[in-house]
């Protein structure tokens, strides 16, 4: 049940009091009534009221002098000031003092219900707001984002530096690290948080409807467009634009967002009216931008307009070290979500799981803990929950060789191609670790 | 069911059918014995000169003055236009889980909005406002439902829109009371 409005009537007469009072609780509020300010004041200093409604002429202290005071100890507070004697003077005094409104005794039925609902309708959006600024606060909390690794340690700083400024950003990582995640914990984090994040994922729309999804289009601009509809770059006024896969792009759309980027306006598709949207752009990309812009696919001008900041998300293989908090924290969500009991997972589990290369990433991770929870026994993930069987192994390996060469590259990878560090792992000297990599011609950008 | 019953009071000359139109459709919404009674007080103290309306806080505070016996609620019926301080007028009111409630059918009447009588109306208008009342008393609050008789009502277009009974929900509210 909602909780019951409640309204506090300040009015030195007593049949004012008795009036409202009578009306206020047939409409289902909670009311309290003082006959003089310095009665009022001591019970908005211990009581919440969501409305107080408060005559101007009191003896003593003035309705204008007691709302002065109460918006000194509550800002918030919705005070409606109520006079007989009517002057525009002490109308504009009283708003300007922070009163919600001003009536004239006797009022009509109708415009004491309406001055109420809205001043009703006022409290719940202002507690709406309150509880939507604390979610989206705590929504996308840099601490969020899992990761105790030295890579992913400064990646959050890197967030955490980037958040508050307004430059563009690109983020690269391989497909499944989250870079998405990333981008929503810089736009949380910044002046903009409490605009939207609008994400548009390139690479899943064709250049038309890429274009019109970005700039909008005007009714009747192509067929289908039956609506005027407001573009990605519009939605995001005041907020972040992410998109997603921003490699995929065509060469015309280049040039169309290098324009936008610079000019920060554009023309919906079908339009004539320049339109002005303040946004800042993040992107993401898993592939190498640098290089493409080298082989003449991306445009320079539109890399160095996008790359004022570069944020590169490690790969998972790149911090084990994480693998246990990420299967812990995904364990939570499941549990959560298919409301069952919170399991754990075993030492051999965790131990293999740490050594698999997760070439999908976190999203392997992910799903591997999700179906391990479904038909795992829900008591605890061993081995057998976990898709390491015979599927699991590379097809492509036909021969020792190759299974020592795929071995040596993996754990290799894992210790960053540090020679002394692989040797100790694999338990063999570090020359007969280079004679392995030489014989394998093994390569760290492999 | 107790013995108590619900009485209306007519203060001023109503039609009698009037008082047994009003009797019973309180009877049937409330299924309380209706006890329908005349009388007469001196109006002219209730009269706010500045105003040229009738103190609805005082008609109330007398009303519910009277004593009568057996009875759980009272109602009484004016045909004068109510105020209270802070309103510009007021079709009926009542103590909230109290024990009396007033309605008057000056604003009621077509006639006060320059249009040809109709007495029919007006007495559904009434009808309407005696139960709405009455539900006061026993301590509903406004309905938002459109079709309630506890819808609260600014304008007698609202009384005219809204049904003369209690919905489902304030049913069952009366109904938890009893």
């Amino acid at each position: 049940m909602a909780k019951k409005i409640t309204i506090l009537i300040v009015d030195d007469e007593e049949s004012v009091r008795d009036s409202l009072n009578n009306w206020f609780l047939e409409d289902g509020y909670q009311v309290e009534c003082a006959e003089n300010a310095k009665k009022a004041l001591q019970l908005i200093e211990s009581t919440h009221y969501d409305i107080i409604l408060a005559d101007i002429k009191m003896p003593g202290m003035d309705g204008l002098e007691m709302l002065r005071r109460i918006k000194a100890l509550k800002k918030e507070a919705i005070v409606i000031v109520m006079t007989a004697f009517a002057t525009v003077d002490t109308a504009v005094m009283a708003l300007k003092d922070g009163a919600y409104d001003y009536v004239t005794k006797p009022f009509d039925p109708d415009d004491l219900s309406h001055l109420i609902r809205n001043a009703t309708k006022q409290i719940t959006l202002s507690q709406e707001n309150e509880i939507l600024k604390i979610k989206v606060g705590s929504l996308e909390n840099i601490e969020d984002l899992i990761g105790n690794s030295e890579a992913m340690r400064k990646v959050l700083k890197q967030v955490e530096s980037v958040a508050q400024s307004n430059s563009s950003v690109i983020i690269t990582g391989e497909s499944g690290t989250g870079k998405e995640l990333i981008a929503r914990a810089i736009h949380s984090n910044s002046s903009r948080k409490y605009y939207p994040l609008v994400s548009v994922h390139c690479g899943a729309l064709s250049e038309s409807l890429l274009e019109s999804e970005l700039f909008g289009h005007e009714k009747g601009a192509f067929t289908g467009a039956i609506y005027n509809r407001k573009g990605r770059f519009e939605m995001a006024d005041s907020g972040t634009i992410f998109l997603d896969e921003i490699a995929t792009i065509s060469s015309k759309m280049q040039i169309e967002l290098l324009r936008v980027l610079e000019t920060k306006s554009f023309v919906r598709v079908g339009g004539n009216k320049e339109i002005s949207s303040d946004f800042r752009v993040i992107c993401a990309t898993n592939r190498d931008l640098k290089s493409m812009v080298e082989q003449g696919i991306f445009r320079e001008d539109l890399y160095y307009r996008l790359n004022v900041v570069n944020i590169t998300v490690p790969p998972l293989r790149d911090r084990i070290e994480d693998i246990s908090l990420l299967v812990d924290y995904f364990i939570k969500k499941y549990c959560t979500t298919m409301n069952k009991q919170m399991i754990t997972i075993d030492e051999a589990a965790l131990r293999r799981m740490e050594a698999h290369p997760f070439p999908g990433n976190i999203r392997e991770l992910e799903n591997m803990i999700e179906r391990a929870i479904v038909i795992g026994n829900g008591k605890k993930i061993t081995l057998k929950d976990l898709p390491f069987g015979k599927d699991m192994i590379d097809n492509s390996i036909e021969s020792l060789d190759d299974f020592e060469k795929t071995f040596i590259r993996q754990i290799l990878n894992k210790y960053s191609w540090n020679i002394s560090r692989t040797a100790k792992a694999l338990k063999v000297d570090r020359v007969t670790l280079y004679n392995k990599i030489r014989k394998y011609d093994l390569k760290p950008d492999e | 069911m107790t013995s108590q019953n619900i009485t209306i009071i007519s203060f001023g000359y109503f039609e009698k059918h009037f008082l047994e139109k009003i009797g019973e459709a309180v009877k049937q919404e409330f299924n309380y014995p209706v006890n329908i009674k005349e009388s007469h007080i001196d109006l002219s103290e209730f009269f706010d000169p500045a105003r040229r309306q009738y103190n609805g806080n005082k008609l109330l505070k007398t009303v519910d003055d009277i004593s009568i016996p057996g009875s759980l609620k009272t109602i009484g019926l004016f045909s004068v236009d109510l105020f209270i301080p802070i309103l510009t007028y007021i079709f009926g009111q009542a103590y909230l889980n109290g024990r009396s409630g007033i309605a008057s059918r000056y604003r009621l009447s077509n006639e006060s909005y320059g249009m040809p009588a109709d007495e029919d109306l007006m007495l559904t208008r009434l009808i309407k406002e005696v139960v709405h009342e009455l539900g006061h008393t026993f301590g509903l609050i406004h309905c938002h439902v459109p079709d309630c008789v506890m819808r609260s009502s600014a304008y007698v277009e609202d009384i005219d829109q809204k049904g003369h009974s209690l919905c489902i929900r304030c049913r069952s509210e009366f109904g938890a009371v009893q």
